[in-house]
This record gives structure tokens, C-alpha cells and sequence, in this order.
């Protein structure tokens, strides 16, 4: 190794370090989505059912414009649900709770924007403002008992989802009134609700929530990358003794970050309130936080990252839809989101292995490089 | 219950600060006073359904599928592996038990179904030990994974079978139940209503009458679980590798396999449970588990990281959930229950100097009991949390008592010690 002819191989390996980062980077997400194709395939031939066939019939499903508004919608959906999540992660909080953070949000938000009506624009606003108050005080239990009492949020999280779909279930008992065999809260009516976007070719329309979710994104961009208290936030994350010694108070930056997880949570369920259901009842759609979750983590905590995961995982679920009329259990999907998820962590761990091993080699070539020990350099490093 | 909550003798309880463990004379009163308050409480309020024999077996029966989740969770979190996937597992579980149960008798299915639940396990192991991956992350991802492969594997074989369907297996038959003989003769004392007699009575009856293999066969696997994991070195250097991985390793216990054995055994005690249940519903159904392997977790933080004291919050958890089956007006005088252990665990809090503390208790206790005035009955809804507030509430009141592994949750890389 000691060869000193490798300068120029070492100069030329780093001047292509950007390249083959950014492969290695594009290399952990591919990889996942290869495996799971392979896995999912195993599991349908053994099930004697042709994974081609499957496939093709979830992309020709996808191009049909009801399917696409559809998946448009959830995907918007899984972003919030993602971005909730991802500012937790930021500072290694891992707030399961979105579930129930949210359900009761939506629930809230339905309850009283059924009572109001007129209000104008500040209708929508109000019961925004409430999905996400609900939503920031049901994290803020969470935080509260994580800085006070140093309870892990990942139990209390766990528990605060299961004391919600009770609590969820009694409010919608006693405030909500029964229509059929389904019990809802009152309409939202007239200003209340958010317009939707028409699509060409089909009835369907994409959620006006879709621009609350853009901006979302972008000021979760703003925030956590141009802004002090993001760099906090990130500091609090990487190094807490470093953040403490510069001066942050990491206790209130736990609780804030609880809460504004919370806030973001609160808003996963008004999409398809505000612009469909108008009401809330024990149909809503159940599981976004942990779809959240998947999606943060295969999104790296990148705005642009999660937008993509969430248009994969909505793809994914609302394509295998159309599985049951080929007679395929639409499952499938469900076991391709889990095998990604599970392979994407374990390829990025892996690329980020692999990335330490090139860099010590990297290190290794340039120290053979350099000219025979300089005494000076040793003092240096001794 | 109590032989266990007294078995481990603590060779790794920590340095003892104020107040060391109960010792078992001070758990036996503890319990005798719990039980006379609770008779007291059936007494006074009439709740007769809260001591009954047939309370006591319901909820016995439901104990133990929370009580094996949780116990797989010690394995796991004894070897420093947090295991949030129980849940996943444990529907593995249901589904290998309705799989093999349903032609070939409850055996083949608790087998394969604990078979089922340790391959679960054991990609938990792979990710989480092989690759390093975090722990919750690839719990959160076999929770993903364990439903939607047990509702696919369900259309694809079970929709074929006589019985079977889209979302449910065809019957599966019962384990067996052993009576003891002297259990009628509980049943007539039980019936007079005596204050503490016929609640012993209850108790003991629903403890001997009927009595299922399956839950037997559960406690047999909480006491062995206890003495391999406190009496052998096997479970000693298990246990390390949850303390002090680093400090194993350079004893020369190969960490890694014993984190594998602890996760798959892990995995296959959450099988056994989902099995358990599934045996108990004589049939697999989707979303069986309904969020038991939580509770299992819930029973594990409750129980302290100890298996009797795990065994003890089970059955506790079993108790409510029975207790709302059978009589949602039982329930009520619960809450009264609940504010004297509030007020208990205040006024121990007053004595050791959390004050604040004792004050949220008795904050708490006193909502409690004017809840308990203002209304008739605990609706139904609220009833189901009842686990989930009681592990907030021990999480809250009564964390310092709390210790759990110390290297539980981090990812262990041999030499890699930073």
C-alpha cells in the first residue's frame, strides 16, 4: 500500500467521491424496493399466483384518473402523517403517537366545526387551529412526562394511542349522533369545508389540503434547515451533551419538538374531513402513523425524500386495490410496504457501513501518499 | 402468581438506594390487604361479579396471552433488544395455531404457531443484532408485516378450507381443562356473599374450576422463565448482555448469540401467546390480537422488568378486560379501587420526599372518586384503556421505582465500544 505511485489514483478516487456518494445514497432505497419485488414475488408464486401479472396490474391501475386522484389524496395524507413524525426523529424523538394524536384531532375538528356555521374563511381556519391544538396537547402528555418524569415517549406514545381509541370511540358516543348503524359527529357545512381540485377524466377530486401539505413541506424545509431553532433541534438530536454545553435547553426543546409533532399530527386527518367526509365517524382511516413512520424513515427526514415515500406507499396500498378482482388478497401490498421498510433501514445501515470502510480506505491511500513520516507529523499525532 | 413474584432474588439489583425490594412477608400482606379492600369494596357496593369465581377464570384466561407477550418482551429487553414487533409475532402465532390446530388438534397448533412467532423473532434478531438496525424501527416494521401476511396466508389457504373464510380459519377444537374435586363445594360458600369468605372462595374457585392446559402450561413457562434467566448462568450472561454488553463481551460471552436466542425465544413465547388466544376464540380471526402485545408490553414496564411482578400486572390487565365483559356495572366500584392505591402510592411518595408527586396522585384520586359519585357506570370504551392508564400512571407516580436493563434499546457492535 505504501506505493508512491497511488497520489494520482487517490486524487482521482476523491475528485469522484460526489459521484459514487451519490449512487451509494441512491443504492440503499433501490436496493429495498428490489428486494421487496423479490420477496413479494416468492410469496405470490408460492400463493400460485404470477407476480408479472400482479404487477402489471398494479401499474395499469395506477394510470386510471379515479385511482391516481385517489392515490394523489392518501399520498398527501402519508405526508403529513411522515413530516409529524420526522420532527420528532430530528431530535431522536420517536413519537408513535401520531395515531392517536391525530384521531383525536380529526374528531375534535369535526366536533366543532359541526357547531359552527358561517364564520367565513375563519371557519375552516378555527377548526384548523382546533385539529391542531388537539393534536399538540395529546403529544404534550408524552413530553410533559418524558421531561418531568423521564417516561420513554416511545410507552407512553404506545399507551396514549390505545387510551385515545377509547376516548375517541366514548366522545363520539356522547356527543356524536347515530345515523344508520354508524354513529358520526354533526356535517360540517358550507364554509366549513375545503373545495377540491378537479381532475380531467374522471368525478373524483384531489384535496385542497394538498397546498396545506406543500406548504407544510416547505416550512418543515425552512425550519429544521435555515433556521437557529432547527439547528437546535438537530444539535439536541446529534449531540445532546454538545447542545447542552452550547447552551440549549434541552428539556423545553423536547417539549416543543413534542408538541410541534403533535400540531402536524392534528392536521393528518382534515384532508379527507374537510374536503369528503365532512364528518367524523368510526370509518375514519386508521393506521397513518405508522405509515408515518415507514415513510419517514425511508424518506431520511427530507422533505423532498418523504414526498417521494409518501407517493411509493400510497401507490403501493391503493394499486393492490384492484388485486382482488384478478383474485390476488390485496395483502400483498401490506407485506411489500413492511419488507421495504425493513430492508430500507437495514441498506442504509449497510451503505453507511460501507461508506466508513471507503473512507478509511480512502484515508489509508492518502496517508500511504503523502511523503515518508515528517517528524513534525508524528508530534501531531502522538 | 406469588411463588414467582418472590423468586428473583435480585443478584443484579443495582446498588440499593432508599427503599430496596419488597421482601415476600411484605408482599403477602400487601396482597392480603388488596384483597381485603377488594372484598370490602364487593361488599359495600354489591358488585358481586368482582370476586365471583366466574370473573376470576375469565380473567385468568385472558391474563395469560398478555402475561406470555409480556414475558417474550422480558426475554428481549433482558438481553438489551427492545421487541415492540409482539404484536406482530403474536398474530404470526394465531395464524400458525388456526394453521395447524384446525385438522391436526390445539397441540400441532400452539407448536406451529410458537413456531411461527419465533421466525418472527428471528428477523427481529437479524435486523435488529446482524445489521444494527434500530429496534423500534424493525418492531414497527414487523407490525407492518405480521398482519398483512397473516390475512394473505388466510385467503389463500383457509377461504379454501370447510369452515374456513376470507378473514377467519375453520374452528379449532379445545386444549383440554382440568377441575379440581373440591370445586362445587367453593361454588355454595361463594354463593352466600360472606364478606372475605366467599371472595376467597370466588377466587380459588375460578382459579381450580376449569381450568385450562393452555394457561397451566403458561404458568409452568413464567417459573421457568424466572429460573433460567435468575438461576442459571445461561441467564446470568443473558442478562449482561442487557446490562453491559461491552463488560460481557470482554468476559468472553459471545453477545450476539445470546441476544439471538433471547429475541427468537422472545418471538416464540409472543407466538405461544397468539396461539394461546387463538386456542381460547377456537378459531383464528383478523385482528384477533387487538393490541395485546402492547398490553404485553405494558405488563412487562408495570412488572418491572421481573417475571412474577410481569405475571402479577397480566393477570391485573386479564382482570379489568374479563371484568368489562361480564358486568360493565362491576366496573364502577373500580374506580374507587383506584383512588385508594392513589392515595397509597401518595402518601409513600410524601414520605420519600416526592412531594409534587403525591399531590398529582391525590389530584387524581380525588377526580377519580368524583367520578365515582357523579355517575352509575364506567362506559364501556373507557373500560378497555384501563391497562394503558394504569402503566401511564406507574410510569408517572412511581418511575424512580422503575429500572429498567441498562443497555436495553441500544445497538451492541462487537469491539465497537465508544
Amino acid at each position: 500500500m505504501s506505493a508512491p505511485g497511488r497520489v494520482g489514483i487517490a486524487g482521482r478516487l476523491r475528485q469522484r467521491y460526489p459521484l459514487r456518494s451519490v449512487l451509494l445514497g441512491l443504492a440503499a432505497p433501490i436496493g429495498a424496493i428490489l428486494f421487496a419485488l423479490l420477496a413479494s414475488s416468492v410469496i405470490l408464486s408460492l400463493g400460485g399466483h404470477s407476480p408479472s401479472n400482479v404487477f402489471s396490474t398494479m401499474l395499469k391501475q395506477a394510470e386510471r384518473p379515479t385511482s391516481f386522484v385517489d392515490m394523489v389524496n392518501q399520498a398527501m395524507v402519508y405526508y403529513l402523517s411522515a413530516v409529524a413524525v420526522s420532527i420528532g426523529f430530528r431530535m431522536n424523538l420517536f413519537n408513535i403517537g401520531v395515531e392517536g394524536q391525530y384521531s383525536l384531532a380529526a374528531f375534535g375538528a369535526a366536533y366543532v366545526g359541526g357547531q359552527l356555521t358561517g364564520g367565513g374563511p375563519f371557519h375552516v381556519v378555527i377548526e384548523v387551529l382546533v385539529a391542531m391544538l388537539v393534536g399538540a396537547a395529546w403529544a404534550g402528555i408524552a413530553g410533559l412526562l418524558k421531561v418531568t418524569r423521564g417516561v420513554s415517549e416511545v410507552i407512553s406514545t404506545i399507551m396514549l394511542n390505545a387510551i385515545a381509541v377509547g376516548l375517541g370511540s366514548y366522545l363520539l358516543h356522547k356527543l356524536g349522533k347515530s345515523s344508520g348503524n354508524n354513529i358520526q359527529t354533526k356535517p360540517i357545512t358550507g364554509s366549513g369545508q375545503v373545495a377540491g381540485l378537479s381532475y380531467s377524466g374522471t368525478q373524483a377530486k384531489i384535496f385542497g389540503f394538498l397546498f396545506v401539505a406543500i406548504a407544510v413541506g416547505v416550512a418543515y424545509w425552512f425550519i429544521t434547515g435555515r433556521t437557529r431553532f432547527g439547528f437546535r433541534i438537530k444539535a439536541t438530536g446529534l449531540n445532546e451533551q454538545a447542545a447542552v454545553a452550547s447552551g440549549v435547553n434541552v428539556k423545553r426543546m423536547t417539549l416543543v419538538a413534542m408538541l410541534m409533532s403533535g400540531a402536524v399530527a392534528g392536521l393528518v386527518g382534515l384532508p379527507e374531513l374537510l374536503g369528503q367526509t365532512h364528518t367524523f365517524s368510526q370509518t375514519a382511516q386508521s393506521g397513518l402513523g405508522f405509515a408515518g413512520i415507514a415513510i419517514a424513515l425511508l424518506g431520511r427526514n427530507s422533505p423532498v425524500g418523504m414526498a417521494l415515500a409518501a407517493v411509493l406507499w400510497s401507490f403501493l396500498g391503493k394499486s393492490a386495490n384492484q388485486l382482488d378482482f384478478i383474485g390476488v388478497p390485496r395483502e400483498i401490498a401490506a407485506i411489500m410496504q413492511g419488507v421495504i421498510l425493513l430492508s430500507v433501514v437495514i441498506a442504509y445501515e449497510l451503505v453507511r457501513r460501507y461508506r466508513l470502510v471507503l473512507q478509511q480506505k480512502d484515508v489509508a491511500a492518502q496517508l500511504a501518499a503523502t511523503p515518508p513520516p515528517a517528524p513534525t507529523n508524528q508530534a501531531v499525532t502522538a | 402468581m406469588s411463588t414467582a413474584t418472590a423468586l428473583p432474588a435480585s443478584p443484579d439489583a443495582a446498588p440499593r438506594r432508599r427503599g430496596s425490594r419488597l421482601s415476600p412477608p411484605l408482599l403477602i400482606a400487601f396482597a392480603l390487604g388488596a384483597f381485603l379492600v377488594l372484598s370490602a369494596v364487593r361488599a359495600l357496593t354489591g358488585g358481586n361479579d368482582l370476586t365471583s369465581s366466574g370473573t376470576i377464570a375469565a380473567g385468568l384466561s385472558a391474563a395469560v396471552p398478555i402475561g406470555l407477550a409480556g414475558l417474550g418482551g422480558l426475554w428481549a429487553e433482558r438481553a438489551g433488544v427492545v421487541n415492540i414487533g409482539l404484536e406482530g409475532m403474536m398474530i404470526l402465532g394465531t395464524w400458525g395455531c388456526a394453521y395447524l390446530g384446525w385438522d391436526h388438534g390445539p397441540w400441532a397448533g400452539l407448536l406451529f404457531g410458537t413456531l411461527l412467532g419465533a421466525a418472527g423473532g428471528l428477523v427481529h434478531a437479524v435486523a435488529t443484532v446482524t445489521f444494527g438496525v434500530d429496534h423500534i424501527i424493525s418492531g414497527v416494521a414487523i407490525n407492518i408485516i405480521a398482519p398483512g401476511l397473516a390475512l394473505y396466508l388466510t385467503k389463500v389457504t383457509f377461504a379454501h378450507y370447510p369452515g374456513g373464510g376470507q378473514k377467519q380459519s375453520p374452528p379449532i377444537d379445545d386444549a383440554g381443562s382440568i377441575t379440581l374435586p373440591f370445586s362445587h363445594w367453593l361454588h355454595t360458600v361463594e354463593d352466600k356473599h360472606w364478606f372475605a369468605v366467599s371472595d376467597l372462595a370466588g377466587v380459588l374457585g375460578g382459579l381450580v374450576t376449569r381450568l385450562s392446559l393452555v394457561t397451566l402450561l403458561a404458568a409452568l413457562v413464567v417459573l421457568a422463565s424466572a429460573w433460567i434467566l435468575w438461576r442459571t448462568a445461561f441467564g446470568l450472561r443473558l442478562r449482561s448482555c442487557g446490562e453491559a454488553p461491552y463488560a460481557a463481551e470482554s468476559l468472553g460471552v459471545n453477545v450476539y448469540k445470546y441476544k439471538y436466542i433471547a429475541v427468537i425465544v422472545s418471538g416464540a413465547l409472543a407466538g405461544l401467546g397468539g396461539a394461546a388466544l387463538a386456542i381460547a376464540a377456537h378459531q383464528f380471526r383478523d385482528g384477533q390480537t387487538g393490541g395485546r402485545g402492547f398490553i404485553g408490553l405494558a405488563a412487562l414496564i408495570f412488572g418491572n422488568w421481573r417475571p412474577g411482578a410481569l405475571a402479577a400486572g397480566a393477570g391485573l390487565f386479564g382482570y379489568t378486560d374479563a371484568i368489562q365483559l361480564r358486568s360493565s356495572s362491576a366496573v364502577h366500584p373500580l374506580l374507587l379501587l383506584m383512588a385508594i392505591a392513589l392515595v397509597l402510592v401518595a402518601i409513600w411518595q410524601w414520605r420519600t420526599g416526592q412531594r409534587a408527586i403525591a399531590v398529582v396522585a391525590v389530584v387524581i384520586a380525588v377526580l377519580a372518586v368524583l367520578w365515582y359519585v357523579d355517575t352509575d357506570r364506567v362506559p364501556d370504551e373507557l373500560v378497555g384503556t384501563t391497562p394503558y392508564v394504569v402503566t401511564i400512571l406507574v410510569l408517572a407516580l412511581a418511575s424512580q421505582r422503575l429500572r429498567m436493563p441498562k443497555a436495553d434499546g441500544k445497538v451492541y457492535r462487537r469491539g465497537e465500544e465508544t
